[in-house]
């Protein structure tokens, strides 16, 4: 049996065992995240370190005399070996129940339908496929990860929900590396993600890396610090549209005072008519259902024609301040965040971005994006990779990197130009503990008097 | 002003146990697992490679959380699983697995020597068991009162109480007292004789507040959100201290409502404790690792300004700068006895007098780079392979003290509690920001700032380096979240310093 077939097995078999326990008055959810996943770590062309991972990881949920108690653990895969200590979580469970002060924003379990989503992959065979890529970034110095391998994300729960979510795919996250006429290290970087491998097409976007290395090649531009107009690239937004999900617009993170659109959401600041901003789950990369299995929208304006539209609220900050969830989910410490935004494109072919941005700073991808000032929507980050002084729509050097420092009032409102037609999507890279199932979808965006501080 | 005190074994502790309740609920929980034998795993695949290596993680974390004095969170995570380590022709794979059943780790070992082989052609290094010496020891962090010492009723009325205590006005709206609670045991063997049991109680807390008055609103916490950590057990909660402490950050709060913003300027500036914990961190920590020097880290955290030729030439600051990798500091938040590849761990010069000595590289790193480096090989989890972290770096105490500091500075900043970070990806060009600031004019502390934040240059910055405060002085923070690696990593570091002066830093506040 296959690493899903056994793991649905599992679940149904854990499900059962722990579901028939329980007693009357208590209620349980299950939310399963679970991964067969293999990472090849590459430098200098070469690779560091190759790691296989087989993890099942179940959240239980239990819910007993008004209170909430949660755990999580790694499951063995054995099914009565997980399924009896399942149970005995629920006897601690009750005793802590027995003793917690009551939780006044508890949201009762229930049912919220079922649905199963399965996306299949076609994998090469794994030693064909390190050949392969090893083969294709010859003589050039790359550096970067390959992830592969099913993701399963499950919820059910005792009222009769089940929620299944399968998606098997593979990216390699990746930056190739010269070294300029001035003897400084340049790089350019890029994502290939996708659920078949084609060599064809990893080929194609290593040799256009390749002839942007040849333009980095060149003496680096030093700019002084100031306003420029630039054109942030897809991977440079997508690097700033993140930034909408520490806490930005979460509807919890705003009634604690934490939001850094406040001004936004109390009418106070706009962005332009040209920046609207949603979930929208049809993108394919996270599932549509939360860790409790709520369904959100399969589209959701957070911010339509500049206006605000929607914050993001669970459903416990909905008990909590009496207004309706959208079936966001609250976990970690980015709280409500988005799983699948997608900003929408503009009007302007990527074909002529160089030819209307004229004189300025191309900027492929920025770094260690952070608030500087959340109530002003400001925000701090660093340029990074191929970032290019343009001049009369054509690319002239590499500049030297810069620290930014720019609200996002400015980016998205009063100094938005324009925005590409064209969207890029990007699956999530992110594999803290696991690898995450989410993404999104950006165009690249014209700003002027973009601000650079050091 | 920090409360979250590290006892000596000799201190005298009292029992905070105040139920007659012999059947109390305690925060102790020790879920019903049969004994894990390492031995017996790792001769169950033994011979499938020409080293093997098994690395065995367990780890129960409780996060206890109540906002506004109602229950936040309640969280009991488990992890428990192996790493196995196969090396084929100098190359090391890795493959884990939570099943430890003797076909589960046979599978996981069946999966690392595949990956080994079908990568050995491609290996970045050779590598041998030079890299993974035979070493035999034991480590346990020290603690006075465990878990099984306080009532999980006792605790969260504390950490109720502890609300209570920042909820000093209607403008607070909103107080938090979040703690977690680390249980963490981890074992060691491999074929050429490495035996090691380590076995560690963690602790960490953050209570904040935000004060909000119309459209301005203002954070304040113990030290920053992810600061207050330590090896030990309930007695690093005297709640008596802490309580004081969450009223008087509540009041700095609305204070800080009302402050000026911090001035846009060229100024002395002084950093507490808690702050220099991310300048040490950032500037000085990740720069260091050698694996970054290698250029592993390029596609992700980044690479480094320090190059391989600049050991022992580098005069990195001034000679104030003594920086030490010190796994062994008594209750420090990453302490340990041997890193993840069984390496014994000992304290070591990083920087001395401001000189550049040594990085921050595991025996891999040091056999590829030819650096000199110390044993922080280390992992997140089971499920992680080991990379190069920084694990305690500290700051060594020089003979100065705050008050002589403030007095010395005609016009300064003085910062405390960090909010905001970001730095390239080569460490140079840095931003930081902290909750809480005073304006220093003649010597003397005037006025509170709000939005305090200040950016340089790495190497310029510690050149800056005029005064560093005592040992009287010096306090050890750290924090649960330092990312690196691919795949990503995870994983707690701590960081000793006392306050220190640096001269003429660009300082800026907020506004649009």
């Amino acid at each position: 049996m296959s690493f899903i077939e056994t793991t649905r097995m599992l679940f149904d078999h854990v499900s059962h065992a722990s579901f028939s326990v329980l007693k009357p008055g208590e209620a349980l959810n299950l939310d399963l995240y679970a991964e067969e996943q293999t990472y090849i770590r590459f430098n200098r062309a070469q690779i560091r370190q190759a790691t296989a991972v087989a993890q099942r990881n179940l959240g239980v949920t239990f819910q007993g005399d008004g209170r909430t108690i949660q755990f999580a653990v790694d499951l063995t895969g054995s099914l009565e070996q997980d399924a009896a200590f399942v149970r005995s979580l629920l006897e601690r469970a009750r005793a802590e129940a027995s003793v917690l002060p009551e939780d006044p924003f508890l949201v009762p379990i229930k049912n919220n339908g079922s649905s199963d989503i399965q996306y299949q992959a076609d994998h090469p065979f794994e030693s064909d496929w390190i050949k392969q890529i090893i083969s294709a970034v010859e003589g050039v110095d790359f550096a970067g990860l390959l992830s592969k391998g099913p993701q399963i994300k499950a919820v059910r729960n005792s009222a009769g929900q089940d929620h299944w979510f399968c998606s098997d795919s593979f990216f390699i996250d990746y930056s190739l590396y010269t070294v300029n006429a001035s003897g400084e290290n340049k790089a350019v970087k890029d994502l290939y993600a996708d659920r078949a491998w084609s060599l064809e097409h990893f080929c194609k976007a290593i040799g256009h890396g390749k002839n942007q290395l040849e333009l980095l090649k060149r003496s680096a531009r030093r700019l002084s610090a100031g306003e420029y107009r630039v054109y942030l690239a897809p991977a440079a937004l997508e690097s700033i549209v993140g930034i909408f999900s520490w806490g930005a617009v979460s509807y919890d993170a705003w009634k604690k005072g934490q939001s850094g659109l406040q001004k936004l959401i109390e009418g106070n600041a706009f962005f332009s008519e040209k920046f609207s901003l949603q979930e929208n789950f049809r993108l394919g990369l996270a599932p549509q259902f939360n860790s409790l299995g709520e369904l959100a929208p399969m589209e959701l304006p957070i911010i339509q024609q500049g206006q605000l539209k929607n914050l993001l609220v669970n459903s416990r900050t909905a008990k909590e301040f009496k207004i309706p969830s959208n079936g966001a989910d609250n976990v970690g410490w980015k709280g409500e965040g988005l799983r699948s935004a997608e900003v929408n494109g503009g009007d302007l072919p990527e074909a002529k971005v160089l030819q209307h941005l004229d004189n300025g700073i191309y900027l492929s991808n920025l770094h260690y994006l952070n608030w500087s000032d959340p109530q002003t929507a400001r925000l701090t980050g660093m340029t990074r990779y191929a970032c290019f002084w343009v001049d009369h729509g054509e690319i002239v050097a590499p500049i030297h990197d810069l620290r930014f420092d720019e609200s996002l009032y400015r980016i998205f409102g009063s100094c938005l130009d324009a925005l590409t037609a064209e969207t890029r999507l990007f699956p999530s890279t992110e594999t803290y503990q696991r690898r995450d199932l989410s993404g999104c979808k950006v165009p690249g965006a014209i700003v002027d008097n973009f601000r650079f501080t050091l | 002003m920090v409360h979250f005190g590290k006892l000596k074994s000799t201190d005298n502790v009292s029992v905070m146990v105040t139920s007659s309740d012999t059947e109390r609920l305690t925060l102790a929980f020790n879920p019903n697992y049969s004994e894990f034998d390492i031995h017996q795993g790792l001769g169950w695949i033994a011979g499938e490679a020409d080293w093997v290596g098994l690395r065995f993680v367990q780890e129960y974390t409780q996060n206890r959380s109540i906002r506004n004095q109602r229950p936040d969170q309640n969280l009991f995570r488990i992890e428990r699983g192996v790493m196995v380590e196969a090396m084929i022709d100098g190359q090391i794979a890795y493959a884990g697995t939570s099943d430890l059943s003797k076909p589960g780790l046979r599978e996981a070992c069946r999966r690392a020597v595949q990956l080994a082989m079908a990568s050995a052609d491609s290996k970045v290094f050779g590598f041998s068991t030079m890299q993974r010496p035979p070493n035999q020891g034991r480590f346990v962090s020290p603690r006075l009162q465990g878990l099984d010492s306080l009532s999980l009723t006792e605790f969260t009325s504390k950490l109720i109480d502890a609300c209570r205590h920042m909820q000093v006005s209607d403008k607070i709206v909103n107080a938090t007292a979040e703690t977690t609670l680390v249980e963490s045991h981890c074992q060691y063997a491999s074929t050429n004789g490495s035996n090691i049991d380590q076995q560690f109680l963690l602790v960490s807390a953050n209570f904040a507040v935000t004060a909000k008055d119309g459209s301005i609103t203002q954070r304040r916490s113990l030290n920053g959100p992810v600061a207050n950590c330590s090896q030990a057990g309930l007695e690093y909660f005297n709640f008596d201290a802490i309580f004081a402490d969450c009223e008087r950050v509540a009041r700095q709060a609305l204070e800080l409502l009302d402050a000026d913003n911090c001035p846009c300027e060229i100024l002395d500036l002084i950093l507490a404790p808690d702050q220099m914990l991310l300048q040490i961190h950032e500037t000085i920590g990740h720069p260091l690792e050698l694996d970054r020097i290698l250029g592993d880290e390029r596609n992700y955290a980044g690479w480094s300004f320090v190059k391989p030729c600049d050991f022992g030439r580098l005069q990195y600051g001034t000679n104030l700068m003594n920086v030490t990798f010190d796994p062994g500091l008594n209750g420090e938040f990453a302490s340990y006895g041997f890193d993840d590849c069984g390496n014994r761990a000992t304290r070591e010069y990083l920087i001395k007098d401001g000189l550049l000595l040594r990085g921050l590289g595991s025996l891999e790193s040091q056999a590829r780079s030819g650096i000199a480096g110390v044993a922080n090989f280390r992992a997140s989890s089971w499920n992680r392979a080991p990379v190069d972290r920084m694990a305690n770096v500290n700051l060594a105490p020089g003979s100065s003290n705050l008050e002589a500091m403030v007095a010395a500075v005609k016009r300064g900043i003085y910062m405390e509690s960090n909010i905001s970070w970001s730095i390239d990806d080569y460490r140079n060009k840095f931003q930081f920001g902290c909750e809480y600031a005073r304006l220093i004019e003649d010597g003397q502390f005037t006025k509170v700032l709000k939005n305090p934040n200040y950016r340089g240059v790495t190497v310029p910055f510690w050149n800056s380096l005029k005064m560093v405060g005592g040992p009287d002085e010096c306090r050890s923070f750290g924090t649960s979240f330092c990312g690196k690696g691919e795949p990503n990593q995870m994983i707690r570091v701590g960081h000793a310093s006392p306050p220190c002066l640096f001269t003429q830093v660009e300082v800026f506040g907020g506004g649009q």
